[in-house]
């Protein structure tokens, strides 16, 4: 209980507290906060992995009155994996967001809006209670905004803006959609939706709903703004906006498809959901496949993964039967949603210390670098592995549970994309390979990299492995309190 | 028969910011649609929260939160507007971004 | 104890990886020792398995990931048979290849993937399951890329290229396979064979068709063969180890798991599926060799000869009988002994001659005299002469054959003994007949690259000669074929 308050507002008190403190205790008070947030977290965890979920009803009101708090297996693995980002990619910062090195804007701005993203990404996944998850949405849209921009150029400016048009689009979107459960429900609380009696609006409610949430998730063909916005970002804020952010409205769609009105899942509908997400994976693989940066290549490949995600809705069946595989797409859904956000953070933090590196991340700038950085270059190669779901990593573990559950449900063609999605991630991920390990004389490095920042992208992009040798306890955790939809199909 | 009204009105203000938002390149006048549309839905929730023309305190709290992160969100987009005004003298998005013709890296 | 003795066999392997990424370039010394007491270590591990293995004990070792998804490690007599061979192998390839590079650069890049393939395929062969031997099929795939592209020019870089684009599609077909069957069987452990009459025959054929992809890419099993040529611009001890021990091993070795272990061989014959491969073997038993005749570099000659010498193994394994299947067993051991000699002698050739081509050969018997004693043992036992180890192989498959229905198998047999006689033969001719070139340069001084390739000579002789003796691999072969596939 007291973790679960302590992972929601410690957070928050910090990004108070960077803000207010004078500039030399800044980095030393944003360390010790992540230091605590990330033991809460793991308290947390531990206490839902061994005694179920946890619920707390804020102020002692029930709903509908009151707002509803819990943490079930599902919140509890993204908060833990939220604290393993947000830990490194302070560590990161701290190396790079020197006034001297990042300009004042970053070293300034960076560490309350960090702090800020970390409680709202929290909040979200802990809310049981629509409108609750519409603020917590929009504080993350505006940390994530303000951190796109944080880079100060003219190209960050534009992109930030047109992520911001977007993400404002998707909150108005998300919030009538609300709206039209209020009126037809007289209450906004996931556990009370649940048991109402079915409205004639409640299609639209949640059609507009979901059409929010697809513009903030980025998923295609709202995926325009996210590449450059997250390429001209700052590399240790682009971490936390590919690995984490969109990650916050695809929980919501979980639950509001999950829990909320599972009974709304037409096979019509799962289907228009996931045929974006298989167009995504092919797109965004294409168009990262012809990139020249480095950052770009990362940012498309995230549009491309984020697709996978969305092949749970029908890989979880439609039409109210028990479909037994549904455990598995959706266990699948949340173990690529883990494991990509540890290896995405791990390969912009990774583009990072190449930038710090060389000034630059075209393809062309950064050959040969693996042989001055070669704890990088084994973080990135890590990384890829995951991202292309080979063995033993969290992302095979995932595109196995789909694939499985494709062929249990006679859906092999979705078994097809995420065959061949693999292969088109090794496409884009083998040209900077091979130009990191390119044999080319040694570039003089603009700065020299400590060994310590070296180890933090190297560090999550082990754990990404971890997650698939070690896959056991994830993914009990993930069924600590899972809704029956998600085990008996939607 | 008032409360129709509310609602319709909030129609109306959503129809016309979303042509705004849509429609007008101009960044400050995107906002301003955008705002436009905050208020339409906010005008309908009063609206449709007043079931059974019992007052209801929830839609009232939501609202008043609501306009909150409206006006915050649209003070940051003012200032980015400002901000990118300010560097490349327009207050326009460029119509694509010129991902590889940038050099450096942020 | 039995838990933790196959799980100790892949650390052997494992641990020294791990470390030896690393150490420090110019710390020579501390790297050599750490992959030698490794490869000491794990061979004294499987030998000790070997006698408790014969005396009935079992090993069993599992790690859970997720329901279905299980990493299992199982010893049975066939695991033991490909493992000794790695495990063997591993350890004169070690040797050769710290005499091979000296203090050459990046070696720690070098012997860390060197040991991380040796443990993916230790870990393959030691897999109980379809699950677990995909993973290491992975591993391996992964670890032998920065072999293939070591030396970083552009052969080795486009070879490597190639690897990659032959075997990431290979895998995923191989995956689609496997999933593809468990989702309508559960999950396969090769030691209860699933029941696979929930399917239709028609995907029981399409499945055994994805499986033979997948697998067929590491076999370099026609058409699916163009990138094993091309990776003869690696090293000469990643060649070696590419073509005996590692990555077309584990091909054969898949091939054979997949038609005992998962189909059974009653119903590869039922479904119709064992003749075209045994055709498609066929073909590139002869296609291989028929290429390997054109060309004039050493390596890629013996490269394209071993993607003759693999099918052999595959032809074994579909024509599905007894007397096949045991030539095809023992060959997976022969041909290892033999190609790694030969790729042994033809790094030896390179390094301490300068001789990459077939006509800088000339004469060269007189000046290195024991690697070409070598080359000629291990030349010879590829065509088969008895009593070399080919001839047995070769033997037991026309026999094979015959017991089969298939008698055109001896005439593929023949033809292919006359095609390799006919790509190796000028080679001894050159060797042993012709006078070296006036300025012909040489020697052998290199104990570390010479010892090696005399031992497994030896070896490859001893196996042919003592063929009948109890504890020679066609016994073993015989013992697994009549133990666990027996009627």
């Amino acid at each position: 209980m007291s973790a679960l308050v302590a992972v929601l507002t410690l957070p928050l008190v910090a990004a108070l507290g960077v803000f207010v403190v004078p500039a030399r205790l800044r980095v030393p008070m944003a360390l010790a906060s992540a230091a605590m947030i990330t033991g809460a977290a793991l308290a947390l965890c531990v206490t839902v992995a061994r005694g179920g979920p946890v619920m707390l009803m804020a102020g002692g009101w029930a709903p509908p009155i009151g707002i509803a708090l819990r943490a079930d297996g599902l919140a509890a693995a993204l908060i833990i994996m939220t604290a393993l980002v947000m830990g490194a990619v302070t560590c990161a910062a701290w190396f790079e967001a020197s006034p001297a090195r990042a300009g004042p804007r970053m070293a300034f701005g960076f560490w309350p809006l960090m702090l800020l993203l970390w409680g709202a990404l929290n909040a979200v996944y802990l809310s049981r209670d629509l409108f609750n998850l519409y603020v917590g949405l929009e504080l993350i849209s505006l940390a994530a905004v303000a951190l796109a921009a944080l880079s100060g150029t003219a190209q960050a400016f534009a992109a930030a803006l047109r992520y911001m048009i977007f993400a404002l689009a998707g909150s108005l979107l998300y919030l009538a959609g609300v709206v039209l459960a209020y009126a037809a429900h007289g209450t906004l609380d996931i556990g009370l939706l649940t048991a109402r009696t079915p409205a004639q609006g409640d299609a639209l409610a949640l059609g507009l709903m979901t059409a929010g949430l697809l513009a903030k998730t980025a998923l295609f063909p709202f995926h325009v703004w996210l590449p450059p916005a997250h390429a001209s970002a700052p590399a240790p804020a682009s971490a936390l906006l590919s690995a984490l952010v969109p990650k916050a409205s695809f929980l919501i769609l979980m639950r509001l498809w999950f829990e909320a009105m599972p009974d709304l899942a037409t096979p019509a509908a799962l289907l228009a959901l996931a045929v974006p997400g298989a167009a995504a994976v092919l797109w965004g693989g294409v168009l990262a496949l012809v990139q020249k940066r480095l950052k770009l290549i990362i940012a498309y490949s995230t549009v491309a993964q984020l697709g996978y995600m969305f092949l749970v809705f029908p890989l979880a069946g439609g039409g109210g039967a028990a479909q037994p595989w549904a455990a598995g797409a959706w266990t699948g859904a949340v173990f690529h949603a883990l494991s990509h956000g540890l290896a995405k953070a791990a390969m912009f933090l990774a583009a990072g210390i190449y930038i710090a590196a060389v000034g630059s991340d075209r393809l062309g700038d950064l050959r040969g670098l693996a042989r001055a950085l070669p704890m990088t270059g084994f973080a990135f190669a890590l990384a890829a592995i995951t991202l292309m779901g080979l063995p033993p990593s969290g992302g095979f573990t995932a595109k196995y549970l789909l694939m499985t559950s494709a062929f249990a449900a006679g859906q092999w063609p979705w078994a097809l994309l995420l065959a061949g999605g693999g292969l088109l991630a090794a496409g884009y991920f083998y040209r900077p390979m091979v130009a990191l390990f390119a044999r080319d004389a040694r570039v003089p490095l603009l700065r020299s990299i400590p060994r310590a920042w070296q180890s933090v992208p190297l560090v999550l992009a082990v754990l990404s492995i971890m997650l698939g040798l070690l896959s056991a306890t994830p993914f009990d955790l993930l069924q600590v309190g899972r809704p029956p939809p998600a085990s008996e199909g939607l | 028969m008032t409360l129709t009204y509310y609602a319709l009105t909030g129609a109306v203000l959503v129809g016309l910011g979303a042509y705004g938002l849509l429609a007008v390149p101009h960044l400050i006048r995107r906002i301003i649609a955008f705002n436009l549309m905050g208020s339409g839905l906010f005008l309908f929730f009063g609206a449709a929260g007043a079931r059974g023309g019992v007052p209801d305190a929830i839609p009232q709290a939501l609202i008043i939160t609501g306009i909150v992160v409206a006006l915050s969100a649209s003070a940051l987009a003012v200032g980015l507007v400002v901000a990118l005004a300010r560097r490349s003298g327009k207050a326009f998005l460029p119509d694509d971004y010129p991902a590889d013709d940038e050099d450096r890296a942020p | 104890m039995t838990a933790a003795l196959p799980v100790l066999i892949v650390l052997t392997s494992l641990v020294p990886a791990c470390v030896t990424f690393f150490l420090a370039q110019d710390s020579h010394r501390l790297r050599n020792g750490l992959n030698l007491s490794g490869a000491v270590l794990k061979l004294a591990l499987i030998v000790w398995m070997l006698f408790a293995v014969a005396g009935g004990a079992s090993y069993e070792a599992t790690l859970p990931l997720a329901p279905g998804l299980v990493i299992l490690l199982r010893v049975d007599a066939l695991a033991l048979l490909f493992i000794s061979l790695s495990a063997a192998l591993w350890f004169a390839t070690t040797i050769y290849a710290i005499a091979y590079f000296g203090k050459k650069a990046e070696l720690s890049r070098f012997f860390g993937f060197f040991s991380l393939c040796v443990a993916a395929t230790t870990g393959l062969a030691l897999s109980g399951s379809l699950i677990s031997f995909f993973i290491f099929f992975e591993l391996l795939t992964l670890s032998t890329w920065p072999l293939v592209a070591h030396k970083q020019d552009k052969p080795s870089l486009a070879a490597a290229r190639a690897y990659l684009a032959y075997a990431l599609p290979g895998s995923a077909a191989l995956l689609w396979a496997i999933i593809w069957l468990e989702s309508a069987t559960g999950p396969v452990l090769f030691t209860d064979p699933p029941d696979l009459s929930v399917l239709e025959p028609g995907a029981l054929r399409a499945i055994f068709a994805l499986f033979i992809i997948g697998v067929g890419v590491k076999a370099a099993l026609v058409p699916l063969h163009g990138w094993l040529p091309a990776a003869m611009a690696a090293p000469a001890p990643v060649s070696a180890l590419l073509h005996a021990v590692a990555v077309v091993k584990a091909g054969a070795f898949g091939v054979v798991r997949v038609i005992y272990d998962v189909f059974g061989a009653g119903n590869v014959v039922a479904l119709g599926v064992g003749w075209p491969l045994a055709v498609l073997a066929s073909v590139t038993i002869l296609w291989g060799s028929l290429r390997a005749l054109q060309q004039d570099e050493i390596k890629k000659r013996l490269a394209y000869s071993t993607v003759s010498q693999v099918s052999y193994i595959i032809l074994g394994a579909a024509l599905a009988s007894p007397l096949a299947m045991i030539g095809g067993l023992v060959h997976l051991i022969h041909q290892g002994l033999m190609k790694i000699t030969l790729f042994f002698c033809a790094g030896i050739y390179d390094e301490r001659a300068g001789v990459k081509k077939i006509t800088g050969l000339n004469g060269m018997g007189r000046r290195l005299p024991w690697t070409s004693v070598c080359f000629s043992l291990g030349a010879m036992g590829m065509i088969g002469l008895p009593p070399m180890a080919g001839f047995v192989s070769k033997f037991y498959l026309g026999l094979g054959g015959l017991q089969a229905g298939a008698p055109w198998v001896l005439g593929v047999l023949a033809a292919s003994t006359l095609l390799n006689a006919a790509y190796f033969l000028p080679l001894l001719y050159r060797l042993w007949v012709l006078p070296a070139p006036e300025d012909a340069k040489g020697d052998e001084r290199a104990p570390g690259l010479v010892v090696p390739a005399v031992v497994t000579a030896a070896a490859s002789l001893g196996v042919g000669l003592l063929a009948a003796s109890p504890i020679s691999p066609l016994s073993w072969a015989t013992l697994i074929v009549t133990r666990e596939y027996g009627p």
